[in-house]
């Protein structure tokens, strides 16, 4: 029984041995063709892709944003051939006032983006986690053997994807039809410039995406969380604006004030201001889309004596609205890494 | 190589004040299947997360697979498979789309995982369902897709956390057996939590029971019952009928019963006697009963099902709580 024993127990190192070379040539030959082995982070990120591209929600979006967009854009190009002569300053720069310039009926493309871009991070963003959460499928995908990070992350890298993509398209369908419609080609600068803005838009738009991230980490409810992301979105697009102007009121410095307690008011009006993503935004593009645009601070008549009004290049903008910019990308941050720390020490359990 | 596949040693998950697992100890062998049986809320799910390094013990260590479960979750997540409580799917893709989905997250090419997921489609009973929404799924459907989603990433260890809640009487017995019939094929090693006995009964080889986050017993059904009722008397359950023609009264059988040695107390209820005896003695009572000349209808030792032990082991903790 013993001597049995020993040979069965030399056999299975045999047999285990038969049975890997089986495997492995098993698993030589049955791929039908060389396999393309997707990294598990991208494979989130397409199926994220799949589902806001199939979603009604970003469709009704999409539809609604081009409409303003070519709404915007024929107002432009009304206000563009109906307009008094341009002077020589702006005529440099025509191609860019497709963006800025409106006839009075509708905003212009930079205010509509302003407005709709948060919309749009919100709603792509603010059921992010809750309701895999709900649905019972997120602690099956955290179970996979996948970093956790790479939920929101692909989240995000997703959602970034799909607006970029958007952005980019319909604003290069407005330089496209606007360069039909008025015949004069963009100079190089201006391309840069147009490129610029749509970064920022961008970026912009990936502020709110987080934000509503955030809140579909910290609430259980879908709509809780876009309810919160609409009320910051209209706190600051109306009652901010409000509040600082109450402020403002209070603390006016009187007549007889210095200049310099003047420019003191000014600058603090202007940096209260400032707290608010949509006016980073709306200075950092109409910097770069105005390239007469100098300063976004109050000058003093000495500063402005003797300057020859002319624009300026796309470095110096840029340098202008640099500190708009850093606001911007650290506003997004920040909101990223909250939602990050929160997600991360999270105990996912099912439903 | 370790034998045990999964070990949990002085295992303590605490939130606030409030301790989930108290000092879990437990052992796992491969190839068993293993039953975690307790209330709800006794810690069960905890711990299972923390197996998955899903939550981080507050002291203590677990392996799984030779892996420690909190510090390389991901080696541990490759080889464990992992059915949630109330699993769910994404409800606009396709039973087959998802666990294609969840075969890509582990690594496997696309034509390969659509030719896996196709294969175990089948072996779950879903190959007619495999192309409808899941979100059209019923309960048990979903369950069984549960399974397969498990099973792609071919693991060495499954971990079922209520597999059968909400399932029909039938649709259990069928999911249980599959998993049964899984586990014995693949050689796969499984831990199923539940708080219903008959099924943990009907399919597991060792059972733990876990009343707040504390391991009362380990073992078979059956040496769970031998060391819990070794000091408690024995039932036996007889069902006699004394002829009219007869001379002995159910008062004289009474007190022949009585006399056995080793029988303790025997209690009348119509037909049936109810005989506890510190130790096995139905021969003797059958023969004392026959010569008597009473009819004997039927003999039974009561046997302690889980039910029994269960029910036993939490009066025990309550009261000593």
């Amino acid at each position: 029984m013993k001597a049995m024993h020993d040979v069965i127990a030399i056999a299975d190192p045999i047999m285990m041995k038969a049975k890997t070379i089986i495997t492995t040539v098993r698993n030589t030959t049955t791929p039908l063709r060389a396999e393309k082995r997707i990294h598990p982070f991208w494979v989130i990120v397409h199926k994220e892709i799949a589902d806001h591209v199939r979603s009604w929600r970003f469709n009704i979006l999409v539809v609604l944003i081009a409409l303003t967009c070519f709404g915007s854009l024929y107002t432009s190009l009304t206000a563009l051939t109906r307009g008094s002569k341009p002077d020589a300053v702006t005529d440099a720069f025509l191609f860019l006032k497709l963006f800025t310039l409106t006839d009075g009926t509708l905003p212009s493309f930079t205010v509509f983006i302003s407005f709709l871009g948060p919309l749009l991070g919100i709603s792509l963003g603010f059921d992010a986690i809750n309701s895999e959460q709900n649905r019972g499928t997120l602690s099956r995908l955290v179970a996979q053997p996948i970093h956790r990070d790479y939920v929101i992350n692909a989240k995000f890298t997703a959602a970034l994807i799909v607006i970029s993509v958007m952005l980019f398209t319909l604003s290069l369908l407005v330089t496209g039809i606007g360069l039909i419609r008025i015949g004069i080609p963009p100079t190089p600068e201006e391309f840069w410039r147009i490129l610029c803005f749509v970064l920022i838009s961008i970026c912009y738009v990936a502020f709110w995406l987080n934000l509503s991230i955030l809140f579909s980490i910290r609430f259980r409810q879908p709509a809780t969380a876009a309810l919160c992301g609409i009320a910051v979105w209209l706190f600051f697009t109306i009652f901010y604006q409000l509040l600082v102007n109450m402020i403002a009121k209070n603390m006016e410095p009187s007549i007889m004030a210095t200049s310099e307690q003047v420019i003191r008011y000014q600058q603090f009006i202007f940096n209260l201001l400032r707290i608010v993503p949509s006016q980073l935004f709306n200075e950092a593009t109409t910097t770069l889309l105005m390239p007469s645009v100098r300063s976004l601070s109050p000058l003093t008549m000495e500063q402005v004596y003797g300057t020859i009004p002319s624009p300026l290049p796309l470095g110096q903008s840029l340098l202008v609205v640099w500190p708009q910019l850093t606001g911007l990308a650290a506003a997004t941050v920040l909101c990223f890494a909250l939602s990050y720390a929160s997600f991360m020490r999270r105990e996912i359990r099912s439903r | 190589m370790n034998e045990y596949i999964i070990e949990l040693a002085d295992l303590t998950k605490q939130y606030g004040n409030y301790t989930a697992v108290d000092h879990l100890n437990l052992t796992i062998r491969k190839g068993e299947i293993f039953g975690l049986l307790g209330p709800n809320g006794a810690g069960k799910s905890t711990t299972i997360l923390m197996m998955l390094g899903l939550t981080e013990p507050t002291s203590g260590r677990v392996r799984v697979c030779n892996w420690d479960a909190t510090r390389y979750p991901i080696e541990v997540k490759k080889r464990v498979g992992y059915l949630p409580e109330d699993v769910g799917f994404y409800e606009d893709y396709t039973g087959f789309e998802n666990i294609v989905y969840t075969a890509q997250l582990n690594g496997i090419g696309r034509g390969e995982a659509a030719q896996r997921a196709q294969q175990l489609l089948n072996r779950v009973g879903l190959a007619d369902a495999a192309h409808k929404k899941a979100g059209k799924y019923s309960r048990g459907m979903r369950q069984r897709l549960g399974l397969a989603d498990v099973l792609i990433k071919n693991p060495e260890v499954i971990i079922l956390d209520e597999p059968t809640l909400g399932i029909d009487p039938k649709g259990v017995q069928e999911f249980l057996s599959l998993i049964v019939q899984l586990s014995r094929e693949e050689g796969l090693t499984v831990l199923l939590s539940s708080h219903h006995l008959e099924q943990i009964q009907a399919i597991c080889d060792r059972v733990g029971l876990f009343v707040k986050g504390k391991l009362l017993a380990e073992g078979n059904v059956h040496t769970l019952a031998g060391n819990l009722f070794t000091s408690e008397p024995l039932t036996i359950e007889a069902r006699i009928t004394i002829p009219v023609t007869s001379v002995v009264t159910v008062n004289d059988l009474q007190r022949m019963l009585q006399d056995i040695e080793g029988v303790l107390t025997v209690a009348i209820q119509g037909n049936t006697f109810q005989i506890d005896c510190a130790r096995d003695v139905t021969s003797q009572i059958a023969r004392k009963v026959i010569m008597a000349g009473a009819d004997l209808n039927y003999l039974h030792k009561k046997e302690y099902g889980l039910e029994d032990i269960y029910h036993h082991y939490f009066k025990e903790y309550e009261s000593y709580a």
